[in-house]
């Protein structure tokens, strides 16, 4: 019966004009999409002759020897993996700091202006960090830190050697105070998303300031913030120039952080515009291809955190 | 009762080290404007910095002009194509986004703000170099348009977003077209946000170096011309900073204050655009 009132009701469905402006858009949108995977389409395409003739063998040699054009990824791996685990160790603190004040109710000439403060410091190219960096920051941490340290605690594992003003640990240094403000924005949201409610009664029982913030803002914040630092890890891998103008550009494993060492990116920054033959530049955007593909893997994990985390409903 | 003051006390303290910790995020930011200002005055105090171009260690009176040129060259022609198809799909996201693929086109464009801008440099080299056989400006721009494209996808959403359902509504019920209505109704009222975020795009582009490496490459001489070698000024600070010329490094840092100066600008003048259109989205 009601099937047949439904027949007779439903008009014929009205053919409505085709909207081409929203079909052209949608085409225009594509181009994010497309310009991903055309990205790793390519830089697989062109890294071939290095995935053909090392294979798996890329990742876990340590020769980089362009006359035998023996090629090998892992002291890049791990310098870009050492720097960046230890710029964020430095800047996790101060970015949930920043954070914590940033997302803090009330106060709103200061703050406005610390956030404008920690969103110049995104602005500012990398370049500029890096000159900086090799002529400012380089000489004052080997002066300061990396001399005092290797001298009083020499004998415990990576803090020995000779220091060098160009080593890992001024290009983490400088990753730590790049990626602060990725770190803080992200986690001043995820912040600011915890349920109102939450705080307040949590206040209402007589907890302090300090007592509230960490041992539930944080707490519930816990997922968003995870997702924060993985989103600052990935800027960290992935950032370049700064990098390759500080830590010393030696292409072998060091034996301490105050040693100079190498990242993937900045190895490509530095010795691709002069690699000849098919399996030099190969090896190059082989690693190129490792670090976008980490990057991405890293960013999708941390953007899908964030979001989750963001989304739920205010109490 | 004194268990009380101990919390209290406890809780004073840790306020002050969160304080602490947020004034010790400054200090580089402080240390990086001062000592850029500082060390970069004495290059740009000259004329001839902005008129003349690179001259090689040793010969006085040269500048950044090629840099200059060649920047403002290769972020014109990126601009060129991320503006156009980034605010199109940014309106596409903000109109008809609520489906799946425009999720995937969100997500996409949210991880290519964060795909390493050295990887995007090697795109542009294979794409564009290989087949030319040479280094150009055009290339340059092809990876500095991927990078830019992101930026202004997701602020012109933004933009958008914020502008009022009657807006579109009473243009529809006008018998406006959609794209009408689109085009000339809501983007128009959206144009500060649009503005702001490709400038943002303009700016980020201008200041980076990575993807312009192997792609630009490099030049000495002033040139016009986009299919040849450029340079930019973010390469005028990498290539200088690291020569052992002092001339040359105090070109370097010339060439990062006027980088600076300019992104800080861009930035300081949009943030303040911006707040005005919220507050103006606010009131209709």
């Amino acid at each position: 019966m009601a099937a047949a009132v439904d027949r007779i009701r439903r008009p014929a469905s009205i053919p409505r004009p085709p909207d081409r402006y929203r079909s052209l858009i949608a085409v225009v949108s594509w181009a994010a999409p497309a310009a991903l995977i055309l990205i790793v389409g390519v830089l697989f395409q062109q890294a071939w002759p290095s995935v053909t003739r090392f294979g798996l063998g890329f990742f876990i040699g340590s020769e980089w020897n362009q006359v035998t054009d023996h090629f090998a990824a892992l002291p890049f791996i791990f310098g870009t993996v050492v720097t960046s685990a230890i710029a964020l160790a430095f800047a996790l603190p101060v970015g949930i700091a920043v954070a914590v004040l940033l997302a803090e109710p009330g106060a709103q000439g200061v703050r406005g202006a610390l956030g404008t403060g920690i969103e110049l410091l995104a602005a500012i190219p990398s370049v500029v960090y890096g000159i900086w960096a090799l002529y400012v920051l380089a000489p004052w941490t080997l002066l300061h830190i990396e001399i005092p340290i290797t001298d009083h605690f020499g004998s415990i594992p990576f803090l020995g050697g000779i220091p060098r003003q160009t080593s890992l640990f001024t290009a983490a240094l400088v990753l730590a105070v790049m990626i602060l403000p990725t770190l803080s924005a992200v986690s001043r949201d995820v912040i600011r998303a915890v349920p109102r409610g939450l705080r307040e009664s949590t206040f209402a029982l007589g907890a302090t300031w300090w007592e509230t913030t960490w041992k539930v803002v944080l707490p519930a914040a816990r997922a968003g913030l995870f997702g924060a630092t993985v989103l600052a890890l990935g800027r960290a891998l992935a950032e370049t120039v700064a990098v390759a103008m500080v830590i010393g550009n030696r292409p072998e494993i060091p034996s301490s952080i105050f040693s100079p060492g190498y990242t993937l990116a900045a190895v490509i920054a530095n010795e691709f515009a002069e690699a000849t033959g098919d399996v030099y530049q190969g090896a190059l955007v082989e690693l190129g291809l490792v670090l976008i593909l980490v990057t991405l893997t890293v960013n999708v994990l941390a953007l899908l955190l964030v979001r989750s985390a963001s989304a739920r409903p205010a109490v | 009762m004194r268990r009380n003051l101990w919390r209290r006390f406890g809780s004073t303290f840790a306020m002050g080290a969160v304080y602490g910790l947020t004034g010790l995020a400054l200090v580089p930011l402080g240390l990086v404007l001062w000592f850029t200002t500082a060390k970069g005055l004495p290059s740009v105090a000259h004329m001839e910095f902005f008129t003349n171009a690179q001259r090689p260690s040793g010969i006085p009176g040269g500048g950044v002009a090629n840099a200059i040129v060649g920047t403002a060259i290769v972020v014109s022609l990126a601009s060129l194509a991320a503006i156009p198809i980034g605010v199109l799909s940014g309106i596409y996201l903000a109109e008809y986004g609520a489906g799946r693929w425009a999720s995937w086109v969100r997500l996409a464009s949210d991880v290519l703000v964060g795909a390493p801008s050295i990887a995007l440099g090697l795109f542009a080299f294979a794409l564009v170099v290989v087949p030319q056989h040479h280094y150009s400006a055009i290339a340059a721009s092809v990876a500095l348009s991927v990078l830019m494209l992101p930026v202004v996808i997701r602020t012109t959403e933004g933009a958008v977003g914020l502008i009022p359902n009657g807006l579109r509504e009473s243009g529809l019920a006008l018998g406006l077209p959609r794209w009408r209505v689109s085009l000339q109704l809501i983007l128009p009222a959206a144009a500060p946000g649009v503005i702001t975020g490709a400038l943002l795009a303009i700016a980020r582009a201008a200041g980076e170096t990575a993807p312009v490496l192997f792609t630009a490459l490099g030049n000495q001489n002033l040139v016009f011309d986009p299919t040849r070698a450029m340079s930019t000024l973010p390469l005028v600070v990498f290539r200088d900073a690291l020569t052992p010329y002092k001339d040359l490094q105090q070109e370097a840092w010339g060439a990062a204050l006027l980088l600076m100066v300019m992104v800080l600008v861009i930035n300081l003048g949009s943030r303040w655009v911006l707040r005005r259109q919220i507050r103006l989205a606010r009131q209709l």
